[in-house]
């Protein structure tokens, strides 16, 4: 079994899980996305932040958010882990993906909460 | 599975037959939307924060080439490692999993994700 202290799930097949099911969520909440801009060409305003105003759009947005994050994480790690061989490189690019993901983070709770 | 087993990553000496450039092409639409949720979030940021806001990303979005390659840009990889995230569910399911099988998925991918960047371009412009 491949086992990496820096693995999100601390086992391959955890990571490999958990990158399913955060992609599924990502597919839907990305048809929802699209769908919903196809279907409002003359989209406002008062549409638009009506929708992110409520409950069930922030509580979806923010199941996407942590996919989100979970995804990128095991993705950008499995990249990082085949190309980036010296282990000081490897570990300074995935402590700025994680710093990134961390923000991004931050701020799409605040996107959704704080306006 | 015995992890001192040698294996080699080196790109520049493997042979990149259509489902292996599938398969990289996955990954650097990974981190291309990675860095585009710069973008991504600051439109959403800049759309919900006030009328004015929503204003300036839809008149950015319907004016500004620059913007529009971008948004082009971002959709394209979407679409690509949207199909070719599929491409892995169905193997997963063990569909397809032969040599013949995995090379008609590679074209499919193509196939499909060329379809639907053309139809993203037709979008943004």
């Amino acid at each position: 079994m491949v086992t990496n202290i820096t693995s999100f799930g601390r086992s391959g097949l955890s990571d490999w899980l958990i990158q399913r099911v955060s992609a599924l969520i990502l597919a839907v909440y990305t048809l929802f996305m699209v769908g919903y801009l196809l279907f409002n060409p003359g989209l406002d305003y008062a549409a638009w932040s009506g929708l992110f105003s409520a409950t069930w759009m922030r509580i979806f947005s923010l199941l996407a958010f942590v996919s989100l994050a979970a995804h990128a994480w095991v993705g950008l790690w499995t990249v990082t882990t085949d190309y980036l061989k010296p282990t000081a490189v490897r570990i300074a690019v995935q402590l700025v993906v994680i710093l990134a993901i961390f923000v991004f983070l931050v701020w799409g709770i605040q996107v959704l909460w704080g306006a | 599975m015995n992890s001192k087993r040698p294996v080699n990553l080196d790109l520049t000496t493997i042979k990149m037959p259509l489902p292996a450039l599938t398969s990289i092409t996955h990954r650097i639409t990974g981190i291309l939307l990675f860095i585009g949720l710069i973008f991504a979030f600051w439109a959403l940021d800049t759309s919900l924060s006030s009328p004015e806001g929503f204003d300036a990303v839809s008149h950015a979005l319907s004016h500004n080439v620059l913007v529009k390659l971008i948004a082009w840009g971002l959709l394209s990889a979407l679409a690509y490692h949207f199909v070719a995230g599929i491409k892995h569910l169905l193997m997963d399911m063990n569909i397809g999993v032969t040599l013949e099988g995995g090379l008609k998925k590679a074209q499919a991918t193509v196939v499909i994700s060329a379809v639907l960047i053309i139809l993203a371009g037709v979008w943004v412009w």
